[in-house]
């Protein structure tokens, strides 16, 4: 685990570390067994077909816990994540599989991050974060925000 | 103006559901998303840790699924009030000309970290439903909200979901 992160070594306009991830068809199908998320939208090509999307769409959800992991990844042990949002603003699709374990080169998606205040309130160090996820061409499709409590002296 | 047969719904609640937060369902969960994180999957170092045990991710419920269904890959606990208020939501919004559904996005508050071995209850209710027009026609959006309680009773997060019919 990296360095516990302390709200005095925050800055305003900071960059939270960036994080990487491949969305795979095999990613998809661990998502949809792991959240109970079963709509067919998300692994079965005919039917994506149908519904507009071309073929199978990454889950909204699973960008989210990218998202998530962001926050904890950056935030430390110490760290307590107090709020999150975010809206799945465009769709992305996953990466096919060349082999049973690994999938064809092809798009990465980047989980970044910015600080966008610093502040004490009933006690609690907080730090407000704009985060987002680009697609492999930059595009914003997946923006929100988080609120974290950070370890701090005062 | 959506009918009054889909605006009705406003305020209904939509069931409440139960679930054991099992160990190796926190663990399926951290895989598919590939987050190594040793407080999902180190048992030793998670109870050296201040929580003293394997906590879930913060996200480890959520809509569309409130409980995951695979978390125990059994029914859930326990199901009261069951939410047919939602197929009838669905059904009412269909006839009314919105027959898919996107999810739109999430906002949390969690107010305590989730441990292995916890029993959490999900209530949810429809808090607003809404048309607007978009891009490619137009859209109902549904908040719903939903309340996390503990087995201690404790509110261990609240969630604001946004589903877009189109």
């Amino acid at each position: 685990m990296a360095k516990q992160l302390n709200w005095e070594n925050v800055e305003v306009g900071g960059e939270i570390t960036p994080l990487s991830k491949v969305a795979t068809t095999l990613m998809l199908v661990k998502w949809a067994g792991a959240s109970g998320d079963f709509n067919p939208l998300h692994y079965d090509a005919a039917f994506a077909a149908i519904q507009g999307v071309g073929s199978p769409i990454v889950h909204g959800a699973l960008k989210r816990q990218w998202l998530v992991q962001l926050m904890t990844d950056w935030m430390g042990e110490q760290g307590t994540l107090k709020k999150f949002s975010c809206s799945y603003r465009a769709m992305d699709w996953p990466r096919k599989m060349a082999t049973p374990m690994t999938p064809e080169e092809g798009e990465t998606w980047q989980c970044k991050g910015k600080v966008t205040k610093k502040y004490i309130e009933d006690g609690q160090h907080l730090v407000d974060c704009d985060i987002w996820i680009e697609n492999g061409k930059g595009e914003v499709t997946t923006p929100g925000t988080a609120t974290v409590i950070l370890p701090g002296r005062s | 103006m959506l009918p009054e047969e889909v605006t009705k719904f406003i305020g209904k609640s939509i069931g409440v559901v139960a679930c054991e937060v099992e160990k190796g369902s926190i663990k399926r969960f951290a895989d598919a998303v590939d987050d190594p994180n040793p407080l999902y999957w180190d048992e030793k170092y998670a109870g050296k840790s201040r929580y003293g045990s394997i906590i879930a991710p913060p996200g480890f419920f959520g809509w569309p699924v409130k409980l995951p269904r695979g978390m125990t890959f059994q029914r859930p606990t326990d199901i009261s009030d069951p939410p047919e208020a939602t197929e009838n939501m669905r059904a009412a919004l269909a006839k009314a000309g919105f027959g898919r559904v996107v999810d739109g996005g999430i906002e949390y508050e969690f107010f305590q970290p989730v441990r292995a071995g916890d029993v959490l209850s999900a209530k949810s209710m429809i808090k607003d439903i809404r048309e607007r027009e978009g891009k490619t026609g137009k859209m109902a959006f549904i908040i719903i909200e939903t309340a996390y309680h503990n087995q201690k009773d404790e509110l261990v997060a609240k969630a604001r979901a946004t589903a877009i019919y189109l």
